[in-house]
């Protein structure tokens, strides 16, 4: 498999990820540790003493498959997952919240065609 | 060659034996020139298909697409082909009696055919997906890429489609793409299926990704695509193709423009020559093909668990720890075992489902480059 597998619970499958893959069904507070290394390259502190590590404690339950945010992600900011984007947040979403369509909108095939405003679907996320 | 013919080649196919299969269909009788000629392309197609050995036309008579053109065009390849009308055999009963005939013979005029070895190069393997869920892109898809990987490497040709599902990740595609014009076709491709939602006043949200993918943890179509096309592998992307149209031996990475059907966009594939597909599903699809064996692969633990009787591989090994490039090599190995003649779950249990995509009246306005 592609990726690193965070302590057997997640996937996170390309280091700028925002968001890792549960890889079982998931128990609100369960604790991923999560290595930062990889998010703070270009840090001009110049950290060195390898992994400076933090915990994500899961806000919710979190289904196989589904998504967990890394980090606190703000409404309107892209959402990475396999080193690419795959939408943008349409809430503010803290670290170890569920992402799914209640909270990350595409940014494509839109009939508004306004794909820096995914507000524009409202709280709801899922249109239908 | 219609929807009333259908049922009776669906009778014939059943009275004439084992060997014999119908792709029944509702096209054919009455479709602007665009999406008829997509329907000739696609009856061509599969009876050329090396996998047939013989044609038999059912027709009611009166269809705008000419049963003689079709059987001319298959005819090309060498192998028997007959046609039958249903109006000029004077009816129902007597169409299946003379269809049955002609059938058998068709059978017994092959049966001498004998089995000759083959190399790799020559095959022309199609991917699919559906039903995808989070493991689709984790697990199922990069395994049958790396099994792809392996085909192209031989001299072979792979192929997958469903362009919609191109969305998010068509950057990465265009990337792979050896020329400039390539790239270019291939982004137009997108661009017009990324329109036609549009065109028709359909936010693509709606339908993509389906409310099944969004139970399996799919949010959006970038997230979709992105697990989506992991299943061509790794290869450069040689050219994209129309819906059905014939894709080249020893091609490569080839992509055929399709809508985001997975019964539809198989039958494009079959319909452009190939002679073996791998479909790979999340949630659990079991569907079959007439004319090509259906290799059915699932990523996820569950499905295999449930399904694991329409399923013949099973590729959520991958998230316990197998290693991608061995569920590559066991998939390519089943690839050549089901192309040298071992039946696939989806084969045992006669699941043939047949559809031919039908271009819609605004995706001829697109295709015509006019504004609605």
């Amino acid at each position: 498999m592609k990726g690193v597998v965070i302590d057997d619970k997640a996937l996170l499958m390309a280091e700028n990820d925002t968001v890792a893959t549960a890889l079982d069904d998931l128990e609100a507070g369960t604790e991923l540790p999560v290595d930062t290394d990889a998010r703070s390259d270009d840090s001009a502190t110049g950290e060195t003493g390898g992994a400076s590590s933090r915990v994500v404690v899961l806000e919710e339950a979190i289904e196989f498959g589904h998504k967990i945010a890394l980090a606190d992600i703000e409404a309107g900011e892209k959402i990475y997952k396999y080193g690419e984007v795959i939408g943008v947040a349409t809430a503010d979403v803290p670290a170890g919240a569920w992402v799914h369509t209640h909270n990350c909108a595409s940014t494509r095939g839109r009939v508004d065609r306004e794909a820096d405003d995914a507000t524009a679907l409202g709280a709801g996320g899922d249109p239908r | 060659m219609s929807v009333t013919a259908s049922a009776l080649a669906d009778r014939i196919a059943v009275e004439a034996g084992a060997l014999v299969r119908s792709t029944p269909h509702q096209m054919g009788s009455s479709q602007p020139e665009a999406a008829r000629a997509q329907t000739e392309r696609v009856l061509v197609g599969t009876g050329r298909n090396p996998n047939v050995g013989a044609v038999l036309l059912v027709a009611l008579g009166t269809e705008a697409i000419d049963a003689d053109d079709i059987a001319d065009r298959i005819a090309g390849t060498g192998k028997p082909v007959e046609t039958i009308a249903i109006r000029d055999a004077g009816g129902t009963e007597a169409t299946i009696d003379e269809g049955t005939k002609i059938a058998r013979s068709l059978v017994d005029s092959i049966e001498e055919l004998e089995r000759e070895t083959a190399d790799a190069s020559e095959l022309i393997v199609g991917v699919e997906c559906g039903g995808s869920d989070a493991t689709s892109g984790i697990a199922a898809n990069p395994a049958v890429g790396n099994a792809c990987d392996r085909l192209v490497e031989a001299g072979g040709t792979a192929t997958f489609s469903e362009t919609p599902e191109f969305i998010g990740a068509e950057h990465i595609l265009a990337d792979r793409c050896p020329d400039d014009e390539t790239r270019k076709r291939l982004l137009e491709r997108v661009d017009t299926r990324e329109g036609m939602a549009q065109l028709m006043g359909v936010d693509l949200r709606l339908a993509q990704p389906s409310p099944g993918n969004k139970d399996g943890g799919l949010t959006t179509i970038e997230e979709k695509s992105l697990g989506a096309i992991s299943k061509g592998g790794t290869t450069p992307v040689r050219g994209i193709v129309d819906y059905g149209e014939p894709l080249p031996a020893g091609g490569g990475l080839v992509l055929m423009d399709t809508p985001g059907y997975d019964v539809e966009s198989v039958v494009g594939k079959v319909a452009g020559g190939a002679q073996v597909v791998v479909f790979t599903t999340g949630r659990g699809s079991t569907t079959g093909n007439p004319i090509a064996p259906v290799i059915k692969v699932t990523g996820n633990p569950k499905t295999w668990g449930r399904l694991s009787s329409n399923i013949d591989c099973n590729a959520s090994t991958v998230i316990s720890g197998e290693s991608l490039e061995d569920v590559g090599q066991r998939l390519f190995e089943d690839v050549l075992d089901v192309a040298s003649g071992r039946r696939t779950e989806a084969e045992r249990r006669r699941l043939e489902e047949f559809a031919i995509n039908e271009i819609q009246p605004a995706e001829l306005v697109e295709l015509r480059g006019e504004s609605p």
